[in-house]
This record gives C-alpha cells, structure tokens and sequence, in this order.
C-alpha cells in the first residue's frame, strides 16, 4: 500500500476526490434541474393565487392561467409593454435605478368579474430574504389577502409569516389611510389586543421572539407600496 | 487512492448482523451514550431547531441518514485517507450527502424542502456526524460503523423530540400545529410561556434532562 502520508499521495487523493464529488454533484444538479423549476414556478404561482383565495396546489396551474392576467408597470405608473410579469425577479429590481425598475402586476379577475390586484413584495428578513405577495380589491387600499414566504427564517418564529394564522390577519385591513399614505403596521409581540379587524384597520398581530423579520414584512410592505403609488393613482383617475 | 483501501477490505468474520455487540451500537447512544446528553455534541442545532416538533422530526430523521452514510462511506475509506486531510475528506463526504439530500427534496417534495430551509445545510456543521466519524468510522469497519451513525442518528433525534414536545406544547400550547392546551385554559388566565419558544429554554431543558439522567444513573456521572 502507498504511504499515506506522503505528499504526493495526499494531494493525489485530494485531486481525484474533488474530482469525483464534482461531477457527481454537478451531474445530479443538472439532471434534477428540469424538475426543480418546473416546481418553483408551480409553486410562485400557487403562492400568487393564494394571496387572493387558497387553492389546491394540483390545479395552481390551470387556475393560473384561467384567473390571473399578468402586468407590469414602471414606477412611474405606465404600463410597460414587451415585458413578462412572471419572469421579472422583485429583488433585482430593486437594485436598478426607480426609473428603469420594472414591477409585476397580477390582476385576479373573480368569477363575478370583480378583479383584485396581487402586488409582489421582497425584503429583508433576520437571516436572509423574505417576500411575498400582496392582494389588494378594488379600492388598491383593502387587503384581500397575502401571501408570504421565505428564505431561511427560523422554523417556530422568523418562519411564522408563512403561516396561516399570520398571514390571514391582514384580510380586510387597509394598507394606506384615506390620503393614499402608508399605514399598516405589524406590532411587536403576538396578543396584542387588535380585533374587530373594523376598529384596527391598521393593525397586525406580530410574533414574540420574531421581532425583527416582523419589522422585515413592515419595512417590505412599505417599499412594496411606495413603488406602485404612481400606477394606483393613475388607476383611480 | 480508493483502489488501495478497496484492497484493504477485511476478511468476513462470521459475525451475525445484529449481534449483541451490534445492537449495542444502536442501543447505547439511546441513553447511557447519548449525543447530547453524554457526548455533548450538536447542542447548537438542538437549542435552534426545537422550537416546533415538526422540524425537530425533519431534522431527526434527515440526521439520522446522513450520520449512518457518513459513517459507511468514511468506513470504507478509511484505510485510504491520508492522515493530514481526514478532517476536510470527512467533511467533503458530508457536504456531498448533505447537497445530495438537499438537492433531491428541492426536485422531489419542494415544499418540504422549503419548509427545512437552511437546517438542510446545517447538518453539515453538525458536531455529531462528524464527531462519530473521528471517534468511530475511522477505527470501525463499514456495518458496525453504519449502525453507529443510525443510533446516534436516533439518539439526537430522541432528545430533539423530546425537547421540541415540551416547547411546542407549554410555549405555543400546540402539538405539530394542532392546539392541545383546551381554549378554556386561557379563559381562565393560562398563559403560553414566552420563554420556551426561545432557544434558551432548550438550554435548560436539555440540563433538566441531563440532571435526571445522571441521577437516575449515577455512573455516568464523572464520564465526560
């Protein structure tokens, strides 16, 4: 048997095992590639359908297609043509200058014609990104709903605005009081006193120990909302 | 190179698979060698993932396969492994299995994969695997070393369990998400305890733990 500790012998080992782990692992990345995508792109759009109404993740797709017209928008307010809502990736959007920023809208166009509009969200959290998607109604200032996910929050606290429970709180509260400013707040601490939803419009349960994701969502929700005053206000005239 | 240790192979013994002396390699990390407990290894990711039981459960399980593949594939080389770089070839092994693992929930369950987020990765800084490899995959052949990674595999994931029940349930007075702490509780001034759902309360409990081990046990006492 060859010394193993010889030189030669240790940096032939260490050679010919990178070697191998690369392309083992290189090889398994790009044969699963195909299928990783295709379940991120089924899972955006599960996540942008579920801000407005939960759906089963087996019909996201047709429901997709049938329900949800695509848009984007300059923050400028102008509809951009040319440009693949679904494709546009928030965070690096975000790096651009405002002007050349391009920012999806879903528009969800309810069985009764009545459409909602979901806006992307994508931020900060305590470990890494979080984003999102925001469902407003007719008025751009009644939540319909939202939707919001992460990176790598901790499971139990940072992790919770994935969930249910936190995620629904915002249904029926407003984003922006009556002068089209910015006025919804997720609170510090969970069991603060804040229903009926009719008397604290502005108002959202947070999560004790998670404080810092909480002001994560605060902070991504009013950028999200800043960047698409200009298009909501052409909407309204 | 592999060949050599390949080479090396051991002659068969006529050992049965699960002889007494090999079920003791799954049994004893269960309590009298317990990772955390006796070893005290991978507390850090017991005090971080224990807050619900439902990643406690991942994490287990997901530890418990990658301990005992670590453990076999290091076993099989071990004869090869040049002494100066064993540590960075053993974490090249776990990288690699770690990545694997990783890479085929993201394919295959991707909401699963989403939901363990970054714990899929921090297995690879786990002391455990790593330190069963330096203490046992090294000196061991490749079945009892297997079922060495499979016990303290199950051993760790006992105490995260464990941990996590008692959290999940006193901090958030649910159990894998289901509420067990009936609502009229509250009504009658029951509060969840803020401190369990954070990881400082894992500290305590796994020295609660630890504490009764030994007295119930009490030649465990002076062994670390």
């Amino acid at each position: 048997m060859a010394n193993t500790n010889s030189n030669a012998y240790t940096f032939t080992y260490a050679a010919v095992m990178t070697l191998l782990v690369a392309v083992a692992l290189a090889g398994v990345s790009t044969g699963l590639k195909p299928l990783q995508d295709a379940a991120k792109e089924l899972d955006k759009k599960n996540q942008i359908l579920n801000a407005v109404a939960a759906v089963d993740k087996v019909n996201a797709d047709a429901e997709y297609n049938q329900r949800i017209k695509e848009l984007v928008v300059s923050e400028k307010g102008t509809v951009l043509s040319g440009a693949k809502a679904f494709d546009v990736d928030l965070k690096k959007e975000y790096k651009k200058a405002s002007n050349d920023r391009k920012l999806p809208v879903y528009v969800y166009t309810h069985d009764d014609g009545q459409k909602n509009y979901i806006l992307p969200l994508s931020g900060a959290g305590l470990w890494d990104a979080i984003g999102g998607y925001i469902a407003l109604g007719n008025d751009l200032n009644t939540i319909v709903g939202s939707s919001f996910n992460h990176v790598g929050e901790t499971p139990g606290l940072g992790a919770e605005i994935a969930t249910d429970w936190f995620q629904s709180q915002f249904k029926g509260r407003k984003i922006a009081d009556g002068a089209g400013a910015y006025k919804i707040n997720v609170l510090k601490g969970r069991g603060n006193a804040i229903t009926p939803v009719e008397k604290y419009p502005y108002k959202v349960d947070g999560i004790s120990g998670a404080t810092i994701t909480c002001d994560g969502v605060n902070a991504m929700l009013e950028k999200g909302y800043a960047s698409y005053a200009a298009y909501f206000k052409s909407m309204k005239k | 190179m592999s060949q050599t240790a390949e080479a090396k192979v051991p002659v068969k013994e006529q050992e049965p698979l699960f002889s007494s002396k090999n079920r003791r390699l799954l049994t004893d990390p269960l309590d009298e060698n317990n990772p955390i407990t006796i070893q005290v290894l991978g507390v850090c990711s017991a005090l971080a993932v224990t807050a619900q039981v439902k990643p406690a459960l991942v994490m287990a399980i997901c530890v418990v396969f990658v301990c005992s593949f670590a453990n076999l594939v290091i076993s099989l080389l071990r004869n090869g492994i040049p002494g100066r770089i064993r540590m960075i070839v053993q974490l090249v092994i776990i990288a690699t299995l770690v990545t694997l693992v990783n890479e085929v929930l993201a394919a295959f369950v991707y909401d699963l994969s989403k939901e363990l987020s970054v714990y899929i990765g921090l297995i690879i800084t786990n002391c455990i695997i790593m330190g069963r490899l330096e203490a046992f995959a090294m000196g061991n052949k490749p079945w009892p070393s297997f079922l060495d990674g499979v016990g303290n595999g199950l051993g760790y994931g006992a105490i995260l369990i464990l941990v996590a029940v008692f959290r999940e349930v006193f901090g958030a007075g649910t159990f894998l998400g289901f509420q067990v702490i009936p609502p009229f509780m509250y009504d009658l001034g029951y509060m969840n305890n803020g401190v369990m759902v954070t990881p400082a309360a894992a500290m305590f409990l796994i020295g609660i733990f630890i504490w009764i081990q030994r007295a119930r046990n009490p030649k465990l006492v002076d062994v670390s």
